[in-house]
């Protein structure tokens, strides 16, 4: 399930989760320690500068069943988005 | 629905970036939900020493120079290259920090944050002469059985 990044601007996001100007394994590190408090079904969206994570964070939601959305580049960071399974 | 798996990393070195690779490896696997078993055994057994030396009476003269020529903890690991008389761990820290990759200290409390479970191999212990009192809180101590069974469960071993 793959969305524009039109849609990924207008989802509704439950829980934002900053992991930025942490390396690696730290955004893993921060989307485990956020996705308790989001409900299924919800999104979450973690902030990173780590470059890594666009490649980490959906192998983290493939690993943990949550599905992963998309990421938006703003400048300097990156903005990534999961749906909780 | 997720599945739990397991990784079992047996670390034999004590040096400064391997200890920080297992580190980055246990702490990751967790973070994925993974059970992570970490057995440190020999050189890797000084990565879990504390800063200061606890009173340790009844050791031999061998035992009591092992201890004073080995690195006490995280912060006096040397590297496997380019340490350079101990000039290169400073500098790797200085470029570890200024990346915001976490201290070895930092990765060890992450490591117990995350239920990771650390071993220490009471035989190289024993041959070290380095005693229970002066390793960190919180591990366990067994032998190559307790870690043979641990990786009879796992789906990936990692020798560092």
């Amino acid at each position: 399930m793959t969305i524009t990044l039109e849609e990924l601007r207008d989802v509704t996001v439950a829980a934002v989760v900053d992991a930025r100007g942490t390396s690696c394994p730290g955004p893993i590190l921060a989307a485990k320690k956020g996705i308790p408090g989001v409900a299924p079904g919800a999104v979450m969206e973690v902030m990173a500068t780590d470059s890594g994570t666009l490649k980490d964070l959906p192998a983290w939601c493939k690993k943990m069943g949550h599905e992963f959305l998309g990421v938006i580049e703003e400048p300097g960071y990156l903005r990534l988005f999961l749906r909780k399974a | 629905m997720t599945q739990t798996d397991k990784k079992t990393i047996i670390l034999f070195s004590g040096d400064l970036d391997k200890v920080l690779a297992a580190f980055v490896i246990a702490n990751g696997a967790a973070a994925m939900g993974d059970d992570v078993t970490m057995f440190f055994t020999f050189w890797g057994l000084n990565a879990l020493r504390r800063d200061r030396k606890p009173a340790t009476p009844g050791k031999s003269p061998l035992q009591r120079m092992f201890a004073t020529m080995m690195p006490r903890g995280p912060k006096k690991l040397a590297m496997s290259h380019m340490n350079f008389a101990g000039a290169g761990p400073v500098l790797m820290k200085r470029m570890m920090r200024s990346n915001n990759v976490m201290s070895i200290d930092e990765m060890i409390a992450t490591a117990k944050e995350q239920d990771i479970k650390m071993i220490a191999c009471t035989m190289s212990m024993d041959v070290m002469g380095l005693r229970a009192e002066e390793l960190i809180d919180g591990l366990e101590f067994a032998g190559v059985a307790t870690y043979l069974g641990e990786a009879d469960e796992a789906n990936v071993n990692l020798f560092i």
